[in-house]
Formats: C-alpha cells, sequence, structure tokens
C-alpha cells in the first residue's frame, strides 16, 4: 500500500470505565497510529463500544489517560471531539431520520460552515455562496461512496446496507483525521460487506484517514486490519498484527467459548 | 355571500396570529422534547418588556414618546431580553435536567412560567397597558366600497406579519446550516453530537428565536387587546393548534393555526345563535378532541409506530 503508517495519534493509558457495579473497560492500555487501520474485536458486551464511545468523549472513564497527538486530553464532549477531528458511525444506525441523504450528508459540513445564524438571517447572499462550496465537497463525498442516486430519498426509507453507508459518508463529509466505525458492516450480506470493505480501505489510501473499527467478521478484520486489539469482559487479552492476534492462545480461548 | 367570506377571512387572519404562537411551541418541542408550558408567559414577558421600555426610554435618553426610535430602540431590548431569557432558562433550567424525563422537565416548566410572569410584574408593574402599533382597527375601504367585504386593517397587518415571520422561520431552517443542526438535533441527540453540534448552542438558538416569536406574538396581541396578564393564556389557544397539526411538524401549525382560527369563527356566526353563543371558547377544543380520535399524530406530527 502507497500509505505510510505514522505517530502515534491516540494513545490510551489504564482506561478504566464502570458503570454503577458493571466494569465496562479495565485498565486497558493500546495506540493508535496515523493512517493506520486499527480493529477491535470482542466477544458480545466485551466492551468494544465503550472504547469507542470513550475515544470520542461519550463516556468519560473513571482512571485512565488520554493523549491525543501527544497531548493529555482533558475531559471532553462529542462534539469537542468532533471540532479535533475525529468521526463516527453507530452500531445502530444514528441518521437523521427525517431528512434526505443529501441534508444527512450536509449535516456533517457542520462544523466547517463559519455563517451564524444571524448573519442567514441578515444576508442571505454570503449563506448560499457556502452553501455552494460545502455542496461541492458533499457531492464528492457521494460520488466516492457512490450513492448518486439516492441523494433526495429521506433516508427512513432506505434499506439497512445502503443507511450504514450514507452514515459513512456524513462522517466523511466532516473530512476527520480519525474515524470511528461501529460495526459497519453488521447485518449486512456479502456483497454489501465487500462494498464496505472496499470503501473502508479506499477512505484510508485515498484520504489517509486513520481508522479505528470494530467489527465481528473475523475474515474482514484480519484481512484489512494493520493492528487489531482483542477485548474480552472488558479486559484486553491480545494486540497486535493479525497473524499474531489469530495464534494467541488466550484470543483463540475466548473465541472458541463463543460461537461466531 | 358577502358574510361568509368576511367570517371567513375574519377567521383565517387569525388562525395566523394562532400559528405564530403554535410555533414558538413547536420549535422548543422539536429541539428538545420539552413542552414548553411557558411559552404564554414569555408572550407576556415580551410585550410587558417592550411596552416597559418604551415608556422609560424617553425618559433616560431625552428621546420624542412615540417616534419611530423608541419604537425600534425598544424593540431590539426587548429582543435582547428575550435571548437572556433563553439563555438563562437553558443554563439554570435545562441544562442540569438534561437526560431526565419528558414529565420532569415539562413541570419545570410550569416551575418556569410562574417565575417569568413574577418577573415581569416585578419589573414593570401589573397595570394593563396600550400598545399602540399605528395601525387601526377598522375595515379596508377599498375591500369594503367594492366589494362589500370588510376586512379588518389591523387584522391583515398582522396577518402579515405573522406570515412573513412564519416564511422566514421556514426559510431558515429548511435551507441553513442552524437550520439542519436543529433539525438533526431533533432527530438524534447522539449523532448530532458525534458531528459536532452542540447542543446547549442549539437550545439556546431555539430558546432566542422561541422568545422572538414571542415578542412578536405579544406586540400583536398586545395591540389588540392590551398589554395584560390575560396574554399567558395565549398559549391556550394554541394548545388545539398543536393537537391538530402535530407538535413536531412547522408547517402544521401554519395550517393547524388556520383551520382553527377559520372554523372557531364560522362556528360561533353560523352555529352559535343555534346554542346560545359563546361557542368560540370551547369549539377548537372540541375540534381538536374530535380530531385526536382519528389521527392522534396530528396532520403533520410523525406518526409513531412502536416496534416490539
Ligand atoms: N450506558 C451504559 N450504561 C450501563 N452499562 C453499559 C452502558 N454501555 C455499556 N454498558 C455495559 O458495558 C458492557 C460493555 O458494553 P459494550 O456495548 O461496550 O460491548 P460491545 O463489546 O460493544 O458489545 P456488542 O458486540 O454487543 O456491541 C456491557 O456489559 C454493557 O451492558
Ligand atoms: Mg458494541
Amino acid at each position: 500500500m502507497a500509505r505510510q503508517i505514522g505517530d502515534v495519534i491516540v494513545d490510551l493509558q489504564n482506561i478504566s470505565l464502570r458503570f454503577g457495579g458493571v466494569k465496562a473497560l479495565t485498565d486497558i492500555s493500546f495506540n493508535v497510529r496515523e493512517h493506520e487501520i486499527r480493529s477491535i474485536i470482542g466477544p458480545n458486551g466485551a466492551g468494544k463500544s465503550s472504547m469507542l464511545n470513550v475515544i470520542n468523549g461519550v463516556y468519560h472513564p473513571q482512571e485512565g489517560q488520554i493523549f491525543f497527538k501527544g497531548a493529555l486530553r482533558k475531559k471532553m464532549e462529542p462534539h469537542e471531539a468532533a471540532e479535533q477531528g475525529i468521526a463516527r458511525t453507530f452500531q445502530n444506525i444514528a441518521l437523521f431520520k427525517g431528512m434526505t441523504v443529501l441534508d444527512n450528508i450536509m449535516t456533517g459540513r457542520n462544523l466547517k460552515m463559519k455563517c451564524n445564524f444571524l448573519q442567514h438571517a441578515l444576508y442571505w447572499g454570503a449563506a448560499q455562496k457556502e452553501e455552494i462550496a460545502h455542496r461541492i465537497k458533499v457531492e464528492e463525498v457521494i460520488e466516492f461512496l457512490e450513492i448518486q442516486d439516492i441523494r433526495k430519498t429521506p433516508v427512513g426509507r432506505l434499506p439497512y446496507g445502503l443507511q450504514k453507508r450514507v452514515e459513512l459518508a456524513r462522517a466523511l463529509a466532516a473530512e476527520p483525521h480519525i474515524l470511528l466505525l461501529d460495526e459497519p458492516m453488521a447485518g449486512m450480506n456479502v456483497e454489501e460487506k465487500q462494498d464496505m470493505c472496499r470503501f473502508i480501505l479506499d477512505v484510508n489510501d485515498h484520504y489517509g484517514t486513520t481508522i479505528v473499527l470494530i467489527e465481528h467478521d473475523m475474515g474482514v478484520v484480519m484481512d484489512i486490519s494493520d493492528r487489531v486489539v482483542v477485548l474480552d469482559y472488558g479486559k484486553k487479552i491480545g494486540d497486535g498484527e493479525p497473524d499474531e492476534v489469530k495464534n494467541n492462545p488466550e484470543v483463540i480461548k475466548a473465541y472458541l467459548g463463543t460461537a461466531h | 355571500m358577502q358574510f361568509f367570506i368576511e367570517v371567513l377571512v375574519g377567521g383565517l387572519l387569525s388562525g395566523v396570529m394562532y400559528a405564530l404562537v403554535a410555533l414558538g411551541f413547536v420549535l422548543i418541542y422539536k429541539a428538545s422534547g420539552v413542552f414548553n408550558f411557558a411559552q404564554g408567559a414569555m408572550v407576556f414577558f415580551a410585550a410587558l418588556t417592550f411596552v416597559g421600555f418604551q415608556e422609560v426610554l424617553p425618559g433616560w435618553l431625552g428621546l420624542e414618546a412615540g417616534s419611530g426610535v423608541v419604537f425600534w430602540l425598544a424593540f431590539l431590548l426587548a429582543f435582547i431580553a428575550m435571548i437572556l431569557l433563553g439563555t438563562a432558562t437553558e443554563r439554570i433550567v435545562l441544562r442540569p435536567l438534561v437526560n431526565q424525563p419528558h414529565i420532569t422537565l415539562f413541570m419545570a416548566t410550569i416551575g418556569l412560567t410562574y417565575v417569568v410572569e413574577g418577573l415581569a410584574q416585578m419589573t414593570w408593574g401589573a397595570n394593563v397597558r396600550g400598545l399602540d402599533l399605528g395601525i387601526v382597527d377598522e375595515p379596508i375601504a377599498w375591500l369594503m366600497d367594492n366589494y362589500e367585504i370588510g376586512v379588518s386593517k389591523f387584522d391583515l397587518f398582522a396577518a402579515g406579519v405573522a406570515a412573513s415571520l412564519v416564511a422566514l422561520l421556514a426559510l431558515l431552517f429548511q435551507y441553513t446550516k442552524v437550520g439542519r443542526a436543529l433539525r438533526a438535533v431533533a432527530d438524534d441527540h447522539q449523532a448530532a453530537l458525534s458531528i459536532g453540534i452542540p447542543l446547549q448552542t442549539i437550545w439556546r438558538v431555539v430558546w432566542a428565536v422561541a422568545g422572538f416569536v414571542a415578542l412578536v406574538a405579544g406586540m400583536i396581541w398586545g395591540a389588540r387587546n392590551g398589554v395584560q396578564f390575560a396574554l399567558t393564556f395565549t398559549a391556550l389557544k394554541a394548545l388545539p393548534v398543536l393537537i391538530l397539526g402535530g407538535f413536531t411538524s412547522v408547517p402544521g401549525a401554519i395550517v393547524g393555526g388556520l383551520i382553527i382560527g377559520a372554523s372557531e369563527k364560522l362556528a360561533e356566526v353560523y352555529v352559535g345563535p343555534f346554542v346560545g353563543g359563546g361557542i368560540e371558547g370551547w369549539f377548537p377544543y372540541m375540534l381538536a378532541l374530535a380530531f385526536l380520535l382519528f389521527r392522534p399524530e396530528g396532520l403533520f406530527g410523525e406518526k409513531h409506530i412502536d416496534r416490539v
């Protein structure tokens, strides 16, 4: 591959997260390097989604530190993470159901738009000019993900697989440095999975976007990841390149226990 | 026939005003899922603040009472007061209650109602005041002469203002960044946050806009009926409109307002005599109730289907 894996961009150190008595994450450390595809795997309830939620500020761990681009990160809300260039998709599709595909993707440009409400109200022209500039960017994403035909469709009417793709489009529209994908292929048929795989690889290759991926399909994970971290019951039981992880006895044990 | 048209037009014009008040509810409900019981109190607060400033400004600044400068300055100051009120509400009432059940937030807005009413009267006093917008409440001569249809100038003016405001808001919400952000927040909080939309900013914008809508509504209703405590009851007028139009729909608020306005006036005139009059007061509620039986989600509201 043409891309070159760079320095550590997110460094998670000794993260512990509890919900009341439930220990969702216990003393987890791992890092993510620039431009890599870093996967998080593990059985159901292992704490994978919680980990993503910690990275983009939905959850705040009780213990541990997060270094972002080399600096210790203070407690951060999701919209601040977005400002820092962290975009994401959700395990349960979280699109804006009342809007069209185009409007959904346009919301992804929100942070890049500078005109405020009052300016909009007072000077329509400037606002329109800005809209057009961003619309061009959005069209690029639409073309990239091959969803030209459904631009004007309300997202609620789309089949599941396409909704997932639109969610990816919305995240991409923000031109993120880091893209967090929570099971982007869950519930898809083989063909849709292949498409999604190709898009993820293309995004990574073409834009150099760092990708943190949660996925249950082992074939896919081992195929496209640079490095994989394995969680089980909130603990880290493996970390390394796909081949390493595949042969890790603890990982094999965790996976033999559950049917996947 | 002339008479029918006259009643219908009069009804539609007052309906636009109902729509305006209902719009204030819809905006806040869409963005934060809160049924803002205090909307009526905000209308009262806004109108009272406007006339209050109109009274004191000439003395403070040595301006001529009743001049255009005083009018617009009072308008601006009242708008700023509404923004402050909205910001304070977001900060003091909503933010601490985030993620609480809707009923808790609803109760909080009931409390807010009393605070806002009290604040208004404490600052400006409780006596009834007149408000002059410079438009007289008399029939438009041209329509009267040519078609013998009496349509009040004031009603037409009020409807024009309300309609332009509604159109402007609809445009802003449909085609701008903030509008999209607002609709995004209304749809899915987590997703909105994840793309960098700060909930709190959106809530402040929404409360400020609802405050502005309350100000315009309060000025028009105040000019017609005097600025008095009864303005808080405009909220009750909006309730059937909301049931009819759906709590989440801007077009619903408009169409609902028109239907309620027109039908209550027509009912008053054509059905009223047979039941001894006074229908206007309760007819909208009857209509809304009947409507609930057939379309509980309102004309344009989203249909709610539980997943099982
Ligand atoms: N908001 C929350 N409140 C309470 N408990 C939570 C919350 N979020 C997650 N948990 C708990 O934390 C643990 C880890 O959940 P998480 O969703 O991170 O698992 P996961 O690895 O993503 O699982 P899956 O493969 O099913 O998506 C679970 O026991 C879950 O019940
Ligand atoms: Mg999960």
